[in-house]
């Protein structure tokens, strides 16, 4: 906990729910995008829809769920679809307007890596992999992305394109077919950051309280670009500190309960 | 036509060594105890098909079954990495294992195309993606009436697949509910099928019209195992046994350590010990 009374975590998970809308139609990634997306439909945006790959459509969990296929997700959903549904008429569809992802390692052009560290055919560290990242990063009308901030996360060159963002920067998506946005959205545990118009690289616009841009710098392996007029993040309201401590308290019951009932 | 069977027989009966095979449950109605059951009957050499690898082929991977896995998730999910998988990629231990890796998309459409006959899968996908140069199963096709280039993938044709389900009816016809996933499709794209249901009533009377039920035609044998998918869960049965997930992390990270859990929870058990694994999990569902 800092001296404002919340912690870096929080303030992210607190602004990226900020960026979602009441009309989005959102691919949620599990992870922190998951939180975010349920914090947002708690406060600002009831109505919004979020969508879990496991076919869930409309759901309302009222814990955070472990995995993408929770049963919670599908009890409250408006209707669950088989997985091909989900991937063709859904997101192939261009229903999506925001796929919200996670990532183990970041590129400047919003490119993601879950797959591998080192080579792909002889890996250093088999990661899960891209699961349906790599659809949702060309279908989707716009990918938010966020992630806490470290220098081995957020690197100068990814050692594998799992999930396509703006590839080389400026127009590599039109070249290659893709007419989706792409990644329009950064959020980190220190700042939010925009694609710059032209180049595409991540640019940040806005530092959450109390941080500077040396800690922004220090905690990422590219040579950080700042706009000229720089943001202050809205500190976290009362409100969306109470409902995300509120929604991790029950998902850490519900998760430990199971373990406990078993060793009764 | 299909036979009710006590699951050690319905898997000795349409598994075989080198088979290519896939136990499908998208993080819901894994059929954990089938592939126990393929555990202890010691298969080898097999391609293990799946989208989202988890627990069980983490343990058929550590005890040596698989020459190959096809899938598009291999982790723990919400938990983190799969650690008998990665020590057989990464290391060749016990064994080296071949991986064709896809996206979620790419195999949903290749059962798909399994299910509906299809030598292949037509879809927008793999844009940008690495798999694509590493894959040599990733092609492209261009559409004849718009040029728009699409991404091809070869169907999903198993030998065998095994789900698990709610129930069957007395006839042998099965019912599918709560996160469907892939289970419908993987069944239809299979030469044989066998399903684990929770139980079997008198009949289906009494469902809504538009259910999932896979015809009792398109199914080779069914075996009664209630808790069969645990640690996963049943729709409208049983909790998902997170807590469990969580362990697993433990269990899998120490090559010692995960030969004693597998000698003592799965080569000196059987189907029947599902049941009770369920009970403090019921009443949850």
């Amino acid at each position: 906990m800092s001296e404002f009374g919340f912690t870096p975590n929080e303030m992210m998970t607190i602004a990226a729910s900020r960026a979602l809308r009441n009309d989005d139609v959102c691919f949620v990634g599990i992870g922190a995008p998951s939180a975010a997306c349920n914090v947002a439909r708690l406060t600002h945006a009831p109505d919004i829809t979020l969508i879990y790959e496991s076919g869930t459509i409309g759901t309302a969990p009222d814990v955070l769920p472990l995995s993408i296929g929770d049963g919670e997700l599908c009890e409250t959903a408006v209707t669950t679809v088989a997985v091909p549904e989900m991937f063709r008429y859904w997101l192939q569809g261009g229903r999506i307007s925001i796929g919200f992802l996670g990532a183990a390692q970041l590129d400047k052009f919003g490119n993601i890596n879950t797959t591998v560290i080192g080579d792909y055919l002889h890996p250093k560290t088999r990661l899960p992999g891209g699961g349906g990242a790599p659809e949702i990063a060309t279908s989707s009308k716009e990918i938010y992305i966020t992630m806490a901030q470290t220098k081995r996360g957020m690197v100068e060159t990814i050692d594998f394109f799992t999930s396509f963002g703006h590839g080389e920067g400026g127009d590599h998506r039109k070249r290659l077919g893709i007419d989706t946005a792409g990644p329009t959205l950064l959020i980190t545990d220190l700042a939010i950051w925009k694609p710059d118009p032209v180049t595409k690289e991540f640019t940040v616009v806005s530092l959450h309280p109390g941080v500077t841009r040396q800690q922004v710098q220090e905690s990422c392996g590219w040579v950080v670009k700042f706009a000229e007029a720089l943001d202050e993040t809205p500190a976290p309201s009362e409100l969306e500190l109470n409902t995300l401590r509120d929604l991790q308290a029950r998902t850490k019951a519900a998760h430990e309960g199971t373990g406990k009932a078993k060793a009764a | 036509m299909v036979k009710f069977l006590p699951l050690k027989q319905a898997v000795a009966e349409n598994l075989n060594d080198g088979d290519s095979v896939a136990f499908e449950g998208f993080t819901h109605l894994i059929p954990t105890a089938a592939a126990h059951e393929a555990i202890r009957q010691g298969f080898r050499d097999l391609t293990l098909i799946r989208m989202t690898p988890d627990l069980i082929y983490d343990q058929m991977i550590g005890m040596g079954m698989a020459k190959k896995i096809i899938f598009s998730y291999v982790g723990n999910p919400g938990v983190g990495l799969l650690r008998r998988a990665r020590d057989a990629i990464e290391n060749g231990f016990p064994r080296s294992i071949e991986v064709e890796e896809h996206s979620h998309a790419g195999m949903a459409n290749a059962y798909e195309a399994g299910a509906a006959g299809l030598p292949c899968a037509v879809f927008r996908g793999y844009r940008g993606a690495g798999l694509a140069t590493v894959n040599p199963n990733i092609k492209s096709v261009t559409c004849p009436f718009t040029g728009e280039v699409l991404a091809a993938v070869p169907s999903i044709r198993p030998d065998v697949t095994f789900i698990h389900a709610q129930k069957a009816d007395k006839k042998g016809n099965v019912l599918v509910e709560g996160i469907i996933g892939i289970q419908k499709e993987a069944v239809l794209a299979a030469k044989r099928a066998v399903v684990t249901v929770e139980e079997v009533v008198d009949n289906f009377d009494d469902l809504h019209p538009n259910l999932t039920v896979l015809p009792r035609w398109t199914i080779a044998a069914i075996s009664v195992v209630p808790g069969g998918s645990h640690p996963s869960y049943a729709h409208g049965y049983y909790a998902r046994d997170n807590a469990a997930y969580l362990e697993w992390d433990e269990i899998a990270a120490d090559r010692g350590k995960f030969q004693a859990w597998m000698q003592a929870n799965v080569i000196e058990k059987n189907a029947d010990d599902f049941a009770a694994r369920v009970d403090h999990l019921r009443k949850a569902a």
